[in-house]
């Protein structure tokens, strides 16, 4: 479903990011990328949500070149995929209902879709009491739960969670990586890139490993293992 | 689907505006500084224009005919002077019994002037036309006209006695510099302040939007448009623009009441608050328009920057 054909990325210091990364992600996967800090895992993402061009190789969501599409078509591409990002980047101008809204207004959905189905997913992530809260009245563990929420509000095909847990204490972390799990469990590929060591070793799942921009070990039950 | 968008745009435009209630205040302070310069533009043109209209008036030439010159002569040297493209209308005729008349009047408590006046027995002043050019520059060119036609009339004899252009000619021509001068001062002077007060205004939404920087990227990365993440900014803008000249239209009513007397009284007739009354609606349009462009084109470039993701 996703296939990164040989993709490099050099910045113009002459830095290289990536270097002949190749991989594939199948439906339903989910994929811890590990790394130490500038190894690479964040360009990556940054490449699957043509937030940046590669230097070279190619990168494919189904049978599309991502980095062929125009600006209005990445638009729609980027509505297929949720992200998730370690500092929440919630709208802090927009309450809890707002901004999970905007994901949906973004994507053209009709206010009836949006009355039914945002409260569904706050419901989904525990978070129906703050409806109507700022961002700035929750803890980290509700934000990044209403981060979560406008992620999978689209019903994208993919979710991207960058470092999720960066921010939160261990109950939290535990909250979060049960509810990517679940929303796996419903057929959504989720990619999670962490350092946090006990959650990849209790998720079990396909861990890809990362050094100096080359992928190093590609386990299919790995463990976390720098 | 386009009326709901526009809805929505407008709707988190208002709210943006209300939620950031600090940053809207301030960049209305600074809009208000831009539109009062603005308005100020407008009332020191409109002071030194009614000043200069003032002088212009003031200015004439007379022609002064020797006595013996029949009415007609006058009259029909009235007559081509106001076919005079220059020449404003009318030409004033002043006939010898009028001036004379005028005359004893101006001097009515001057008797000696009026006894040898009487002593001379007969009518020594010669009848007048007074003409206004529409431009004091054209004055010389009516002067020339004169003096050709003063020549050629009366068998030879000139009829023209004098023409007091010549007598005036150096204050005329100062003034014509001056008038000039200050017309183009003013213009430079007004583009300058109001490019100035542009340019400050621009940068405070830079700010404003440049805070507004992590948003517009999570904007895009959840798949917004661009035209659905610019509208909010653009729409906030305008409501920022409006609201600024609202403002401001108000801050000139206890200013030009205050001035009103003042103005009156120094550049003869012109009471700015009268003129700020009758001609409200044009500045309303003015101070209105400009708030909402400068606003919002300021607000619709300074997002682009950030669009870029």
């Amino acid at each position: 479903m996703i296939h990164f054909d040989k993709v490099s990325k050099v910045y113009t210091d002459n830095c290289a990011a990536l270097e002949e990364v190749s991989f594939s992600i199948e439906p339903k996967e989910f994929v811890s990328i590990v790394g130490h800090s500038g190894a690479g895992k964040t360009t990556l993402l940054k490449m699957l949500l043509a937030e940046e061009k590669p230097t070279k190789g190619k990168i494919f969501y189904e049978s599309t070149d991502i980095h062929t599409l125009k600006k209005g078509e990445i638009n729609n591409f980027r509505r297929k995929i949720g992200v998730v990002f370690q500092d929440f980047r919630l709208l802090p101008n927009k309450n809890v209902y707002e901004n999970i809204a905007f994901a949906m207004e973004a994507a053209g959905r009709t206010d009836e879709e949006i009355e039914v189905d945002v409260p569904y997913v706050l419901d989904l992530v525990d978070l129906s009491k703050k409806i109507w809260n700022f961002p700035h009245e929750l803890s980290g563990g509700e934000k990044q739960r209403v981060s979560i929420a406008r992620a999978i509000v689209n019903q994208p095909d993919v979710i991207i969670a960058d470092e999720p847990t960066g921010n939160l204490d261990p109950l939290n972390t535990y909250d979060i990586v049960q509810i990517l799990k679940k929303i796996n469990d419903l057929g959504t590929i989720v990619i999670l890139t962490t350092h946090n060591k006990g959650v990849i070793d209790s998720l079990k799942k396909r861990v890809i490993t990362m050094e100096n921009g080359r992928i190093i070990r590609d386990d299919k039950e790995g463990k976390y293992v720098i | 689907m386009m009326w709901i968008k526009i809805k929505r745009v407008i709707r988190s435009g208002f709210y943006s505006f209300w939620r950031n209630g600090f940053v809207s205040l301030s960049s209305i302070l600074v809009m208000v500084v831009t539109l009062f310069v603005i308005g100020s533009t407008i009332f020191s043109g409109v002071i030194l224009d009614s000043t200069l209209q003032q002088i212009r008036e003031k200015v004439d030439i007379n022609v002064y005919f020797v006595t013996s010159t029949p009415e007609t002569d006058i009259l029909d040297m009235k007559k081509s002077l106001e076919q005079l493209p220059e020449v404003q209308l009318p030409v004033v005729y002043v006939s010898r019994e009028q001036a004379l008349i005028d005359f004893r009047k101006r001097h009515e408590n001057d008797q000696f002037t009026l006894q040898a006046l009487d002593e001379l027995g007969e009518n020594p002043l010669g009848a007048t036309l007074n003409i206004k050019a529409k431009d004091p520059a054209q004055y010389e060119g009516i002067a020339k006209f004169l003096d050709n036609k003063g020549s050629l009339s009366a068998g030879g004899n000139s009829i023209i006695d004098k023409v007091n252009y010549y007598q005036n000619k150096d204050a005329i021509d100062r003034l014509t510099k001056i008038i000039n001068s200050a017309n183009r001062l003013g213009f430079i002077m007004t583009i300058f302040l109001i490019i100035i007060s542009i340019l400050i205004t621009f940068n405070t939404l830079r700010l404003v939007i440049y805070m507004s920087r992590d948003e517009i990227s999570v904007m895009r990365l959840v798949g917004a448009s661009t035209n659905y993440i610019r509208g909010p900014f653009f729409v906030a803008g305008a409501i920022y623009g409006f609201t600024s000249a609202i403002a401001t239209l108000i801050i000139f009513y206890p200013i030009t009441l205050w001035l009103g007397s003042t103005t009156e009284d120094f550049f003869v007739g012109l009471n700015i608050f009268q003129y700020y009354a009758s001609h409200f609606g044009e500045i309303f349009l003015i101070i209105v328009g400009s708030g909402v462009a400068i606003g919002s084109i300021s607000s619709f470039l300074a997002v682009r920057k950030y669009l870029k993701v």
